[in-house]
């Protein structure tokens, strides 16, 4: 993954890391923008981050046919976003159905049961 | 006569270079499950950050400019830890030596930082036992910080082997595999900056 490198890439990878970190960083410092906003920018900062360091420091742009490296990266990436976001989804959902008032008017309802 | 001779030679150095390129795939693959072991961790944290249990939120906890400051010094010693692997195809034995001996003090100054900010918690009572925040907090950028320790323990291990034995093929690809790991856990710390630090303080 390393053979061709070259001092400019590892430059303009830790110029543009560095631009992309301070900028997330005074976003959120001065609170510049609306909180959901702000979110979603943050959140985007990283991932161009995450690209721009996979392809200046870990070169993954400059691998051969078939790109294997690249691949697993990708299937990962599927499960890793299932893991992180199912959890998110499923526990605010849980703490939704789990509040005992809601879950008394459900067995109720839904569930024909009498106390 | 030459190309007749050269041509074994030439073949074994392919050979060499496909099992190259296999250790460095089977690495990539073990990057990828702690990649999916850290997606864990951060799942955890995720779903557990506003359980305080009536203790100090994300909010009062974290401190920005400390957290930018440790970001930096791990990227700038992801960049040295390139320079260095440019070094070692270049076959340059000192210039290695000098780049991963800055990568190493950064490393150990990115350590610093955390075990200082983590006995500042502690002493201030947050502990891991305080409540499910600090529990997932500490799990996760704990793990980072192990993950950093024995990174700088390979570091240091792989000097010695390039100190003594010189930068034979067997030792750069090692390098290799060590640069491939630095990176990655700069790539874990910029999520966890952003994650942790960024939406903790916003």
């Amino acid at each position: 993954m390393h053979k061709n490198a070259t001092t400019k890439s590892y430059i303009v990878g830790f110029l543009l890391s560095i631009v992309l970190t301070l900028a997330a960083y005074f976003l959120v410092a001065n609170h510049l923008l609306a909180d959901k906003i702000l979110l979603t920018s943050i959140l985007g900062l990283a991932v161009v981050q995450l690209m721009i360091q996979l392809l200046f420091f870990l070169h993954l742009g400059k691998e051969k046919k078939p790109r294997w490296n690249l691949m697993i990266l990708i299937s990962f990436v599927g499960i890793i976003l299932i893991i992180v976001v199912g959890s998110i989804i499923i526990t605010s959902h849980l703490n939704y159905n789990m509040m005992p008032k809601d879950m008394g008017q459900y067995m109720l309802q839904e569930e024909g049961m009498q106390k | 006569m030459k190309a007749t001779k050269d041509l074994p030679n030439e073949k074994t150095d392919n050979h060499k270079a496909a099992a190259d390129e296999r250790t460095i795939f089977g690495f990539w693959v073990y990057l990828m499950t702690d990649l999916l072991m850290f997606a864990g961790l951060f799942a955890a944290y995720a779903v557990l950050h506003n359980n305080t249990f009536g203790g100090p939120t994300t909010h009062e906890l974290f401190n920005l400019p400390f957290a930018l400051a440790e970001t930096l010094i791990l990227l700038t010693s992801s960049f040295t830890c390139g320079l260095g692997m440019l070094a070692a195809h270049k076959n340059k034995k000192n210039h290695v030596l000098a780049w991963f001996a800055v990568t190493f003090l950064l490393g150990l100054a990115f350590l610093g930082l955390e075990l200082s900010e983590f006995s500042k918690l502690v002493s201030e009572g947050n502990t891991w036992q305080r409540n499910a925040f600090l529990s997932s907090f500490f799990t996760l950028v704990a793990t980072h910080g192990l993950h950093i320790t024995v990174g700088l323990l390979w570091m240091s291990i792989c000097m010695g082997a390039v100190w003594f034995r010189g930068l034979t093929p067997g030792i750069t690809r090692k390098l290799t595999l060590l640069s491939m790991f630095w990176h990655f856990l700069d790539i874990v710390w910029i999520f966890i900056f952003t994650v942790v630090y960024l939406m903790g303080v916003m």
